[in-house]
Formats: C-alpha cells, structure tokens, sequence
C-alpha cells in the first residue's frame, strides 16, 4: 500500500467489512468468514480519479454513455470521474447536474463516482452567468465551458468573483480562438509540412496569461485544462509562485506523444490542445517532475468510427483516454523516473481530489476507495477490449509496462 | 523500372530514382505529344475515374488528356450534381464507384491528407491531383521537367518560389522534389504568407524580391488570390504588386536571364506583369504541354498490369 497523504508505503493486510476499512496491519490472520484477495506484489492505492472526462450523456449517447463510460473508467482503474457539461442539454442547470448524478449512480452499480463540472455560463455560451450557486448545491465539483473558452475578460472576471463565493474552481480550455481559428494540428514544422491549417502555441499561452492575471486580482480559483506547450508550463509555475489559486492538468497523450504523429494523417491524432512538439513534450514532464503540473486527466473524448474515419480536416477533435491513461503514466513517467509511485498517486487521486474536494484516505474507519495497480505487468493496448464505446485512441498495438488490475467503491470488488 | 510505391501522394520522401524515372519517362510520352498521331495504346482495357472534389479545368484537362492518350477508359466524377451534395462521404463514395471495377483514381479535394485516406479504404492505385494545402505532386513534376528540358540538369539549379507560399500545394511538392534532386530552393513573399519554420525544410527565406532576384536561375510565380486580401494577409493588391510583383524592370537588373514559371491561371499585373509572361524567357506554355507528358508517365508507371 502506497498513501503519499500519510507517507505510508508498506507491506499490508487491509480488512475491509460493509465496504468501511475496518483495520489495516502488517498481518491479519483471515478468518472463515474472510474472502481473501491476494494481491501480492500489486500496489493499493486510494482510489483514482480522472477530473476530465466527457461521457456525452445526455445528447451524444452514440458516442458514450454514463454506464459505458464509467465502465471504462472502471476498467482504467478509476473510482471517480468528473464530466464536463458539453453535452445536449449541457449541464448547465442543476436537473441535468442532477440527472447525471442519478445515471452515474444506477450505473454499474454506482462502482464509479460520477461527480458533474458544471458550466460556467448558460448554454456555454461565454455571455451570461450559469445559475452556478444552483449548480454547486445540486452536486458540481467545479465550472468550466470545456471546449468553448470563455474569450471575454470581463465574463471571465465575474466568473471568477462569483465562483469564489463557493471555493470552486474554474477550470478553463484555454485557447484564444482568434488565432487558433480553422487550425486542426500544432503550428509549426509538421502543419507546414503536412499543408494542414496550425494551432500555435501562444493560443493557448495568452488565455493562460489573462485567466492567470484576472483569478489573482479576484478570489477565484483557477484551474488549466489540458496543458500543452512548454510556454504554458513555464506560465503556471511562474503564477504558482504568486498565487495559490492556481493549478493545471496535463493529458497522457501530451506527456506521450508530439505532432510527429501526426505525419500520418491517422485522425486518432487529432485533439484540441494539439499534440506539440519534442521540446513541449519534456518540458511537460519536467513540469510534472517539479510539480507545477499537480494531475493527470485524461480529456477521454470518445466518438463514434464514422465520424473520425473521414479525412484529417473533417474529422472531429478528441480522443478516448480511460482505459490507457494509467498504463501510459507508469511506462512514460513512473519507468523513466520523471515520477515516484507516490508523486504519480498524487497526481492521479490525491491532487484531482483535493481540487474538486472530494478527499479520501486510506485509514481504519474511512470508506474502502481503492485503486489496485500492477507496476511491472506488460501488456499490448486493444482497443477492441475496451469497455468504451468508442474506440478512436491512437495508443492501439501500443506495449506498456504497468496497468490496473482492480477498484474497489462502495463496498463493491472489481478485479479483471 | 517500377515506381517504389503504387501510389503517388506527393513527392515528400520520394526517393530521386522514382522521380528521375517519371521524368526520363515523360520525355519520350512527350515525343509522342509531338507526332501527328498522339495516341499509344498502352493502357488499353484499364479504367480510370478522375475524382474532383474541387473546381479545376486545367488540371482535368490535363489528366483527361493524358489518359485518353494512353487509350484508358476516363469517368470523370466531379461535384456538382453528385451525391456528394446528398451528404454521402469520400468512403462511400470512392467504394461506390471502385465497386464498379476501376483500376485508377486520380483525387482533387480541398482538405489536405484527402489521398492518404482514400488509399485505406480503397484498393485502386491513387494519384494526388491536389489535396488542399498539401501536395500537387504532378504540378512539381512538371516544373521539374520544364527545368531540366531548360537547363540540362536540377542540381545546384537556383529556383525561387515567389507568392503565397503558406497558401500553395504546388510550393509544397516543389519544395519536396527540387530538394532531393540537388536543387537550391529559396522561397519569396509577405511574411504572412510564409508558413512557420519552413526554413527548417532546407530552403531559405526572402522577403524583398530584388534581393532575390540576382541570385537565381528560375523563379516560380505563385498566383495570389483576392481572397487573402480580404483575410487580412496583405493590405493591397496594388501594393503587392509593387513589392513583390514580377515585372521587366526588376528582372532586367540582373546580369542574367531569369527563367519564369507559373502554374497557372496568371493574375496579370498582380503577381507577373504581362510582358514578362509573354516574354521570350516565360516557360508557362511549355509547362502546360509537358503537364501532359509527365501525366501520361505518372499514369503508366503506376497502372496495374
């Protein structure tokens, strides 16, 4: 067991009863009444949470749907997930905020927690204010307009004063889309190579440098969606110095992969942020080595084969991430010392946790949250096995060394 | 001799034996072009559908006539009036018609990458006829000969790309194609028409046409479209003309004679004044033939037999 919170990493016997950890020791003499589950040389962990899934219900139920998607965050070692509200209705309103509560529940047998962002402005529209004291009292972990940046300042502002009424924080897609416009891949060699319309870096940089400037002349708390670029890592370790309000995400494939994979014209390499460069890529693991970048999340985006197998242009931006994100972080980040078993449990629970406030910790009397993880297990990525209904990752065939091998919530066991 | 690929996508990484070999083919295609009869009956009994998903005549034109001369069978598929407006996808509809047994497709389409994809869910042979801002490679295959027919060899050849290049396709496969035949590639105009660290291709960047102009064997006229005026890339068309216009005066300060080009169809008096289009050291006519020629070679080396 591995509890960066209390500094525990120890050998363990944990005695779980009615799904409350009822004791935890060196060694428990298991009784017959015991149902004993042998996880020798795994490790446990509290349990996992991915604060940015999209799982399109209600409205896009042919992509993804609350039970699909939590079962593949289930299956990707995930005992929670916060969803973002793009979807039709967006959760903009606390009836859908509630209505996705209730279908995350009845889902799966509740195994995953499924906790609403809410939006931050009506119908996401970047204008007017979302009912959001409606929102965080029908269960919103958070705001956000993901996917539409909210481009007006002075939104942007009030956004921040009204939220940092209730302590949430504002999470922002960060991207000025006047100069992002019709770009479909990072700006740079590759898209002038590849004659394919370029998103530069400084769209997402200049949102980053405004939001940053508005969260510290106000109370608001800021969260960065999906980092990407060197120049972004370098502004939020600079506005951490001065406020600590601030805090950011970064995505698997953006600690994994850059624009090179793009040379393809694969459309499962296509999302918004753009994959970047080499040099954006390791400055993105040095900002997780340094803690700049706090979590992992995943953006998991699922949609439907006909619509991404079109050409690169048409195609929509988005990928899944739940069931390869872990996978990802122990072979990229964990087997090439960018990160420790318990900087990479921080960033994938103790961190997102924390932001959303939703805190858990392995001890007697707390409810059993685990995540279970093999660290050395090698295996090969298949897409056909995912849980998700969507397939569009571009980690398919991909050999990986680590994974998840079980959660446990709610007093329930999932082992695969 | 045989192509390395079965396709042609563009000329990036294409190896200079593929593209010597279109070019030592289009030459003898091209004597034919010149015979009173400008038939062969080489692919006799094979079907090709001409895939235009983008407004084009000349280059069309260009295929149509080459694989007439061949002797192919042509369908030619273009948008308008197809079910391409009912909503049906590239996929559906390229499987449609190969279902009907083609042998070849030749693909226009505006967004980039269009050729690669069709190559995954088709079984034909693909040729790249423009896909958006990506690759012309039989418009730099035809530049290419033009050169060589001019001066006897590509290598240490000086050509400059003058215009839109953040825009041009045809700057693209030129860039790709002289570079690996020894070429020294230069690239001209506003910076922004200048795509981001195209420099890191190997070519270099100019943005005063008179500094270029002493300093090469050929310029490559770009045509400018009124429309990245009114997308805010340049103020004027008058200004564009004063400063980057290919005129007489300007061409009449070098010490040598400088070969023009253009792919067409020429804004006159914008990018290239009149005379020097017409003048004694303009190429574009012979480029139009010999598009031909090397579109009958590229149809030949790649057909299936």
């Amino acid at each position: 067991m591995i509890e960066p919170l209390s500094q525990v990493d120890s050998k363990v016997d944990i005695l779980v009863k009615d799904g409350i950890v009822e004791s935890i020791r060196p060694s428990i003499n298991p009784k017959d009444e015991y149902r004993v589950v042998g996880l020798k040389d795994k490790i446990i962990c509290s349990g996992f949470m991915d604060m940015h899934v999209h799982l399109r219900e209600p409205g896009f139920e042919h992509k993804e749907t609350i039970e699909t998607g939590t079962l593949s965050a289930a299956f990707g070692g995930f005992t929670a997930v916060c969803c973002m509200p793009n979807t039709n209705p967006a959760i903009d309103d606390e009836s859908i905020a509630l209505f996705v509560q209730s279908q995350g529940k009845k889902a799966n047998g509740g195994i995953v927690d499924v906790y609403p962002i809410g939006a931050v402005t009506k119908r996401r529209e970047g204008k007017e204010l979302a009912p959001i004291a409606e929102l965080v009292q029908a269960g919103a972990v958070g705001l956000s307009d993901d996917g539409l940046p909210v481009a007006d300042a002075e939104v942007m502002r009030r956004v921040f004063e009204y939220a940092g009424m209730f302590g949430v924080p504002v999470i922002q897609h960060c991207e000025e889309t006047s100069l992002s416009k019709h770009g479909v891949m990072n700006e740079g060699l590759v898209s002038t190579s590849l004659g394919l319309p370029g998103i530069p870096s400084i769209a997402e940089e200049v949102m980053i440098a405004r939001d940053m400037m508005l969260s510290e002349y106000t109370t608001g708390r800021y969260h960065v969606a999906h980092i990407s670029t060197a120049g972004s890592v370098e502004l939020v370790r600079t506005a951490k110095k001065r406020n600590n309000r601030v805090t950011c995400e970064v995505t698997p494939h953006h600690f994994t992969l850059d624009d090179e994979a793009v040379r393809s014209f694969n459309t499962n390499t296509k999302m918004n942020p753009p994959l970047r460069t080499h040099k954006d890529v390791e400055a993105i693991r040095e900002g997780l080595r340094d803690g700049t970048i706090d979590v992992i999340a995943t953006d998991h985006a699922p949609h439907s084969l006909d619509e991404k197998e079109v050409d690169f242009i048409q195609a929509p931006f988005g990928i899944i991430g739940l069931e390869s994100a872990v996978g990802l972080a122990l072979t990229e980040l964990v087997h090439t010392g960018f990160l420790s078993l318990p900087q990479l449990i921080e960033k994938f629970s103790v961190n997102p946790r924390r932001i959303v406030g939703k805190e858990i910790s392995i001890e007697e009397g707390a409810e059993a949250n685990f995540t279970f993880i093999d660290p050395k297990a090698e295996w090969k990525v298949d897409v056909a096995s995912f849980k998700s209904k969507s397939k569009n990752s571009p980690f398919d065939g991909r050999t990986l060394k680590g994974k998840p091998v079980g959660i446990m919530n709610h007093g329930q066991l999932l082992l695969y | 001799m045989k192509l390395s690929s079965r396709h042609l996508l563009g000329l990036y990484g294409m190896p200079a034996e593929d593209i010597e070999l279109i070019l030592e083919t289009a030459t003898s295609f091209k004597e034919i072009l010149n015979r009173p009869i400008k038939k062969v009956p080489t692919l006799q009994g094979k079907t090709i559908v001409n895939l235009f998903f983008e407004n084009s005549t000349r280059t069309r034109i260009s295929f149509e006539l080459a694989e007439r001369r061949l002797s192919a069978d042509v369908v030619n598929f273009s948008v308008a009036g197809s079910s391409v407006s009912k909503g049906e996808t590239l996929k559906d509809t390229a499987r449609n018609i190969e279902a009907m047994k083609i042998d070849m497709v030749v693909l226009r389409h505006s967004a980039a990458g269009t050729p690669n994809f069709l190559t995954q869910v088709v079984k034909s042979n693909v040729v790249n006829a423009g896909d958006g801002l990506h690759e012309h490679p039989t418009q730099a295959l035809l530049d290419m000969y033009t050169l060589k027919e001019k001066f006897g060899r590509l290598e240490n050849l000086r050509v400059c790309i003058v215009g839109d290049i953040a825009h041009s396709r045809v700057a693209l496969s030129n860039i790709y194609g002289l570079i690996t035949m020894g070429a020294a590639v230069s690239v001209c105009g506003p910076a922004t028409l200048i795509p981001r660290e195209i420099e890191k291709l190997g070519i270099k960047v100019f943005h005063r046409i008179d500094d270029v102009i002493p300093k090469v064997d050929a310029l490559n006229v770009l045509r400018i479209q009124l429309e990245r005026q009114a997308g805010g890339m340049f103020p004027t068309l008058r200004e564009y003309h004063r400063f980057f216009g290919v005129t007489k005066d300007r061409l009449g300060r070098a010490e040598h004679p400088i070969t023009i080009m253009h792919p067409g169809p020429i804004n006159r008096d914008v990018e290239l004044s009149a005379d020097v289009a017409d003048g004694p050291h303009s190429v574009i006519l012979e480029q139009v033939l010999n598009g031909v020629a090397v579109r009958m070679a590229v149809l030949y080396l790649l057909a299936p037999m």
